[in-house]
């Protein structure tokens, strides 16, 4: 039959088999010797996704990961010269060191831990930290900050860099403003409550405010109940501990969240890792931890959860939910998901990725989410049904140990929700929304269409952007703030060591002359660094896809 | 076949077992409008002596108009972590101010409490590293402990001499085995003033181990810093210790400076290594402007009035000296701790019977003007449970005819439910 991942003129057809689902999900085939790495998105039931889930992984040619281990290997022996150097006295040691009278103590840190810190991320120290003094809404200003010795130490000129289009902050909904009618109820509870709470939620913490949020955290995603906390990792770090003990499973997905594994360490619980988003190494884990039970003694387990993310990210991908639900209610286990990037960013009114796949939110049994991203405020919140979060208020770590969110912070959130409801009689919420999945579908189409290799779901507003080799990670940041743009990068350890990137964060402030400004400044960058890698450069004629957005058939 | 059986027969238990409905963390206070000097609590109007609120600044009219100030330029939240563009130069200035306060090199600024210490033990203390801390510390330190993987060893509460021994025995387990020993790193962990029991550590004498042992000291001053020491400067300035000598000190600025989030201050070559590896600073969003703008004119009102330290601890000795001789209940605390403990003198048994006589304690008070509240625990998480006990808080804003109030109202609470 014919060769499931065709690619024709460039463009991979979709084609949906039933009976060859094998075929169709190893995704990879070889031609002329090179692999394609483009994923696709074969399902087993073609009905379980009600629209296109389309999502890009493309690998780059071989010269790329030959290159990039290059770099490393050229930047690791200069590390090991300048080390040597340094250790002899040649050449200034900069760094902070221990005090006379502790010499002797076991040294704080190993020598080799430091090595990478030292030697790779010192030279681009530059392009992270970057202290703003405004708002950071679509556009911010940045101190500037120059360096006399390679990044050892940094001082301020004094001066502003204005308007930098910012690209890089968490602001999805463009709710980080500072309009005086969009703040004024924050500033009035500002006034009333003043700035601290100075107890835990058990004790004398729980303000009237507080209730009045959860209960509107309830409505909004359509839930029994809800109960917020004031720091959005430690809402993960806090709160799984309290869920799983020793004698449960957790299966969590490969790129998870620092505090979703931190708090699955800290449970006791034993933990299992499968591959991101690939529900047939999910399924295989299930199956075998059912049917083999705990590891020595082979009795059942407790219960068995599944810990997985709105939005990854650091891979713009989106969960597919609809599989992994049928996989829980098959196998009886029960699913966390962590809304952090996905809350009010993706769905057809903002309410996260359950809405986004027209699935409704009895069938997520942990529903928590951080109110930084979209919402403009701080904190992180956990909703369910009316017992599992009575159990929170009683045994969560945080409601007792921990101070509870700051009233005014509490009106922010508040305010914001009732304009993404609607309840503050104007449409504006909806708006937003709209804006952001406009924004987000012009900014990866053009970017697409330029030829650079980007990561991630169609629909998600985390956009990483693939640089690959060390050198250009340093060069990227620093020429796109020459062109007053505001960009992050991220390198090892938050990615694979060949993997690094640039991410951008699209926002609904954003306006389409923004947009076209930094996708210019990308269109000329990418030439300028030869950033361009992908070999599946879209043309811009989008009726050749009418097929590829079709509702999938059975 | 017998797979796809066992498959179907296998039931998890309930993700959450059910919860009692009169369970005492369910009934929880729900306290209407800022909990100040005079809260109201369930509707009713009350004294405040439950909010760790020390000196008062939960109110204060500056600190509340830099907070307005800061949410016009910067509005709420950062929407970002420190790395990425969510440092803006107010936190740069907090930590400028807090290191030159201290008088420590350099500070960083967490935006939770209680991550502050969870983060910091972990960045130092990992897997074969050696921990002593004393049993009653507070549950942030054990989480931090539990995170770090690292050996821990318990030592009995302010007894210098059971921490010597744990040290000698150490000291005899190195020299069977000195190659291990040498990149065995040693950390003990005290809290300055202890929220479990109210009493302050021996610091010169852990001094003197420090450098006998050769063992690092990391200090958590959450309820010393802005109470103990002449100008407030924590425990530190109150025995009169060089500040350098203490390697790490971490404390949140949820209690004195009625903000929210925590510090950790020290020498450069200890403080940065926290900015790459401290968990809860580099994966999470940075703490909202407003709260750091609020925090450096809490810092500016200390400094300008350092003699708010000394009205508080004369207050807190005449609440200690009038609270005692009640019949049934004991103080536990140091006299100038504001966060003092009422313990029964005898327990009835059984936990929950003195959780619930205590709480008709609380009511009686409440419904008389008082708000007080019992100290919560987490019963079966926590490593040495401290017994059930009422938390009395001193502030600056309580009078003395407020003070004496408090303590004859728990006199007469105490005969009416203990007699």
């Amino acid at each position: 039959m014919a060769n499931p991942s065709a690619v024709c003129n460039g463009h991979l057809h979709h084609h949906h088999h039933q009976k060859q689902n094998n075929l169709l999900k190893s995704g990879i085939s070889k031609k002329n010797g090179i692999t394609k790495g483009m994923k696709k998105n074969g399902v087993s039931n073609g009905t379980l996704y009600k629209k296109t889930f389309i999502e890009h992984f493309e690998q780059a040619p071989m010269y790329v990961a030959v290159f990039t281990f290059v770099g490393f290997a050229v930047g690791t022996i200069f590390g090991y010269l300048r080390d040597f150097m340094r250790a002899w006295g040649l050449e200034k040691r900069n760094i902070a060191a221990e005090r006379e009278q502790q010499k002797d103590f076991v040294p704080l840190y190993q020598d080799f831990e430091n090595f990478y810190t030292r030697n790779l991320y010192l030279r681009i120290r530059d392009n992270w930290n970057r202290p703003i003094c405004s708002v950071p809404g679509p556009q911010f200003d940045l101190m500037e900050r120059v360096t006399d010795d390679y990044n050892w130490t940094f001082r301020f000129t004094g001066r502003t860099i204005k308007n930098v289009i910012n690209m890089g902050s968490y602001n999805y909904l463009g709710f980080a403003e500072t309009d005086v009618n969009a703040l004024k109820t924050v500033t009035i509870e500002l006034e009333k409550y003043g700035t601290g709470v100075c107890s835990t939620r058990q004790e004398m913490g729980t303000l009237d405010k507080h209730v009045e949020l959860e209960k509107l955290v309830a409505k909004f995603l359509g839930v029994e109940d809800a109960m917020v906390f004031g720091m959005g990792f430690a809402t993960n770090s806090m709160n799984i501990p309290a869920l799983v003990g020793k004698g449960c499973l957790i299966l969590s997905d490969e790129l998870n969240h620092t505090s979703l594994v931190l708090g699955a360490r800290l449970s006791g619980a034993t933990i299992r890792i499968f591959k991101h988003n690939n529900m047939q190494s999910l399924e295989k884990l299930l199956r075998d931890a059912i049917i083999y039970g705990q590891p020595r003694t082979h009795r059942a387990w407790r219960k068995i959860i599944i810990l997985v993310e709105g939005i990854y990210s650091m891979e713009g991908s989106i969960v597919r939910l609809p599989e992994i639900v049928s996989l829980k209610k098959k196998y009886k286990a029960y699913l966390y998901l962590d809304e952090a990037h996905s809350i009010g960013a993706v769905g057809a009114t903002g309410r996260g990725v359950v809405e986004y796949f027209g699935m409704s939110p009895d069938d997520v049994d942990v529903l928590m989410g951080t109110f930084t991203k979209s919402f403009g405020a701080a904190g992180g919140y956990i909703a369910g049904r009316k017992g599992l979060v009575d159990f929170l208020r009683t045994h969560s770590h945080s409601a007792v140990y921990a101070t509870s969110m700051c009233p005014a912070v509490a009106e922010q959130i508040i305010r914001a929700m009732k304009c993404l409801m609607g309840l503050d009689g104007t449409a504006q919420g909806l708006q937003r929304v709209r804006q952001l999945e406009k924004n987000t579908r012009y900014f990866r189409r053009k970017l697409h269409e330029m030829g650079f290799i980007i990561y991630g779901n169609d629909d998600s507003p985390v956009v990483p952007l693939l640089l690959y080799m060390p050198g250009k990670i340093g060069a990227f940041a620093r020429r796109m703030l020459e062109k007053n743009i505001g960009v992050v990068v991220v390198g090892f350890p938050a990615t694979p060591i060949t993997e690094s990137r640039a991410r951008f964060c699209v926002s609904a402030a954003h306006t389409r002359e923004m947009l076209d400004t930094v996708l210019n400044a990308l269109d000329e960058l990418g030439d300028f660094l030869h950033l361009k890698y992908s070999r599946y450069s879209k043309s811009s004629h989008p009726e050749l896809y009418e097929e590829s957005r079709l509702e999938l058939e059975d | 076949q017998e797979k796809e059986e066992l498959i179907e027969e296998w039931q998890p238990e309930p993700l959450v077992p059910p919860v009692p409905k009169d369970h005492p963390a369910l009934n929880y206070n729900i306290v209407s409008g800022p909990p100040t000097h005079i809260i109201t609590v369930n509707g009713k109007e009350c004294i405040n002596f439950a909010s760790f609120n020390f000196l008062g600044l939960l109110n204060n009219e500056k600190v509340k108009s830099a907070a307005q100030a800061s949410l016009k330029k910067y509005g709420v939240g950062t929407c970002g972590p420190r790395g990425f563009y969510g440092t803006f130069d107010v936190h740069l200035e907090l930590e400028e101010r807090l290191a030159k306060f201290m008088r420590t090199e350099e500070a960083i600024i967490y935006s939770y409490g209680f991550a502050t210490i969870a983060s910091a033990i972990p960045a130092y203390s990992k897997r074969g590293d050696i921990v002593f801390v004393d049993e009653a510390a507070c549950f942030a330190i054990q989480k931090g402990l539990q995170a770090s993987r690292s050996n821990i060893k318990l030592f009995k509460h302010n007894d210098m001499a059971d921490l010597e021994r744990l040290l000698k025995e150490q000291e005899t387990e190195d020299q069977k085995n000195p190659r291990k020993a040498r990149v065995t790193r040693r950390f003990i962990v005290v809290e300055g003033l202890y929220m479990n029991t109210g009493d302050i550590c021996p610091l010169p004498e852990l001094i003197k181990l420090k450098y006998k042992y050769k063992v690092r000291i990391f200090l958590e001053e959450s309820l010393s810093f802005g109470v103990l020491g002449e100008h407030g400067r924590g425990i530190t300035e109150h025995f009169g210790i060089n500040i350098d000598d203490i390697d790490l000190i971490s404390a949140n600025m949820e209690n004195s400076l009625a903000s929210i989030g925590g510090f950790c201050c020290g020498r450069s070559f200890i403080i940065d290594h926290q900015r790459l590896s401290g968990q809860g600073y580099c994966f999470s969003a940075s703490l909202p402007p407003l709260l750091a703008a609020a925090a450096i004119e809490a810092l500016n009102i200390m400094e300008d009035n350092p003699d708010i330290f000394q009205t508080l601890r004369a207050k807190c000795e005449r609440i200690h000296r009038a609270l005692q001789g009640i019949s049934g209940l004991k103080v536990v605390g140091e006299s100038f701790s504001p966060a003092l403990h009422l313990q029964l003198e005898e327990s009835c048994g059984s936990r929950e019977n003195d959780v619930k006589l205590l709480k008709r304690v609380v009511d009686y008070c409440m419904n008389s003007g008082i708000a007080l509240t019992q100290a919560r625990y987490l019963e079966k998480e926590e490593k040495c449970l401290p017994p059930p006990s009422i938390r009395v808080v001193i502030t600056v804003e309580q009078t003395e005819q407020e003070l004496d109030k408090a303590a004859s109202l728990l006199k007469e609470a105490a005969q009416s439910v203990l007699n």
